[in-house]
């Protein structure tokens, strides 16, 4: 049996999950701040965690944007086979994503060439991603991406001889690079493995998985709590100014990859990591 | 305790603060992104007047969202400064004092900060929510056309920040990490 949906009420879902989203800081992320400024021994990290737990209280209780940079919208649609869609769906998001930008009082943050950087006004077009899945329903995931961090993020062609370790040396590098710049306790995605579109791809999925949410493979599972130990021995601490709370997780994806390859990317999302899914 | 500090800041006040001290920011400050301060050393270039007074001026680097009604400014928290490096020094030496951001600076800003007289100021970043209540009134004042990155003069009343880096150069990016590393 297929199931008949509507584009707009796709694009309509898309406009309310951009105004949640930026309003509303995730449960998990709040925990993970939250546990973490618990364990924090150096006083001044403290205070700042203290600072940006009121903040995001003041933004829910207003509402307003937890930050001023409201993202470039990044859409994720998981699509059931059994699904189709009525309308433009293209068009549909775009729709979604310039009405909740508008009613939502939210940044426009969006110029429509690279090089030229004339702001579209209306935050669109959203980075969309379209994924085909088993089923009739269709997953929507909105996720306000700031552009501090992404500016950090990077994505290395490793070698297969590199391995392991050279993945864990990448990781830490990319962190240790950005320093105070992406606005730290961070979460860092990792996408490891597939091509080079694929292995940030991965990555950027990385950071829509809750916090408090291991990777399902034990393997990996260990690896992002070295790799997070790692990190916050560094010794950046919140906001750059020293101290144990660098990152909040690392989140990995993994997938197959070429015998000659082993690519990793690293997505950096701040303190502010935003997303919001619902399905239709 | 906080050191409590009036804007526009003279240069004589810039060289007494120190890298780690904690200010409250009164009086006027303007808002300018890279958009916008690319077009204000296009000016520079062309010796043309600047829409503000740049002599003792404090530039706050955000492009805030959107006012609802009722309120001054929406979210209005600090954006990385390092995309601003290119453009300082011309700010610098002109009479800026002060810059608000967050994030690294590059050598030739620190230089120009120890020369002239400026400090660079650390607002916490993603706290834009709580940043905005200490914003009393706000104006655009050129560039409308560029939206959030318009150049805008804000009123201000113990806006929180931190001296980052002082105007002899030291750098609490640096500091702060050794202590607390030393710390352990």
């Amino acid at each position: 049996m297929i199931r008949e949906l509507q584009a707009n009420q796709i694009g309509e879902t898309v406009a309310r999950l951009c105004v949640e989203a930026n309003c509303f800081l995730p449960r998990d992320v709040q925990a993970r701040i939250v546990q973490s400024r618990e364990a924090e021994p150096w006083a001044p990290a403290r205070e700042i965690l203290e600072r940006i737990e009121e903040n995001y209280h003041i933004a829910a209780e207003r509402p307003q944007p937890i930050c001023q940079d409201t993202g470039v919208a990044c859409v994720f649609l998981e699509i059931g086979q059994d699904v189709h869609i009525s309308g433009d769906l293209r068009e549909a998001v775009d729709a979604g994503v310039r009405k909740g930008y508008a009613e939502g009082y939210l940044r426009k943050s969006v110029v429509r060439d690279p090089l030229d950087r004339v702001n579209t006004g209306d935050n669109t077009p959203a980075m969309l991603y379209t994924e085909l899945v088993p089923g009739d329903r269709v997953k929507i995931t909105v996720a306000p991406k700031g552009f501090g961090s992404e500016n950090m993020s990077q994505i290395k062609m490793l070698k297969p001889s590199d391995g392991l370790q050279g993945v864990k040396d990448f990781v830490v590098k990319v962190v240790e690079e950005a320093g105070p710049n992406p606005c730290p306790p961070i979460v860092v995605g990792v996408g490891v493995g597939g091509t080079f579109d694929k292995a940030a791809y991965l990555a950027k999925k990385a950071l829509m998985r809750p916090l408090d949410q291991r990777n399902p493979q034990p393997f990996y599972a260990a690896l992002e709590q070295e790799l997070l130990e790692k990190i916050n021995a560094l010794g950046v601490g919140p906001q750059g100014f020293g101290g144990q709370t660098t990152a909040l997780a690392v989140n990995i994806e993994q997938y197959p990859t070429h015998i000659a390859g082993l690519p990793v990317a690293v997505n950096i999302n701040c303190h502010v990591t935003r997303h919001k899914t619902e399905v239709l | 305790m906080a050191i409590k500090i009036t804007a526009p800041l003279s240069r004589e006040e810039a060289r007494k603060l120190r890298s780690g001290d904690s200010c409250l920011i009164s009086g006027v400050i303007y808002t300018a992104r890279d958009a916008a301060h690319k077009r204000l050393c296009e000016l520079v270039a062309q010796g043309k007047p600047l829409p503000m007074d740049i002599r003792d001026a404090v530039i706050y680097y955000v492009g805030p969202t959107p006012a609802r009604e009722g309120q001054a400014i929406g979210s209005a928290g600090p954006t990385t400064s390092y995309r601003m490096d290119a453009y300082s020094p011309t700010l610098i030496a002109m009479g800026e004092t002060g810059m608000i951001g967050k994030g690294k600076r590059g050598p030739e800003v620190i230089a120009a900060m120890k020369e002239h007289g400026a400090v660079y100021f650390g607002a916490i970043g993603g706290c834009g929510a709580l940043l905005s209540k200490c914003v009393k009134k706000a104006e655009v004042i050129a560039y409308e056309d560029l939206g959030a990155e318009a150049i805008r003069r804000l009123e201000v009343e113990d806006f929180p920040v931190v001296v980052v880096i002082d105007s002899e150069g030291n750098n609490l990016y640096e500091t702060g990490r050794q202590s607390y590393l030393n710390s352990k």
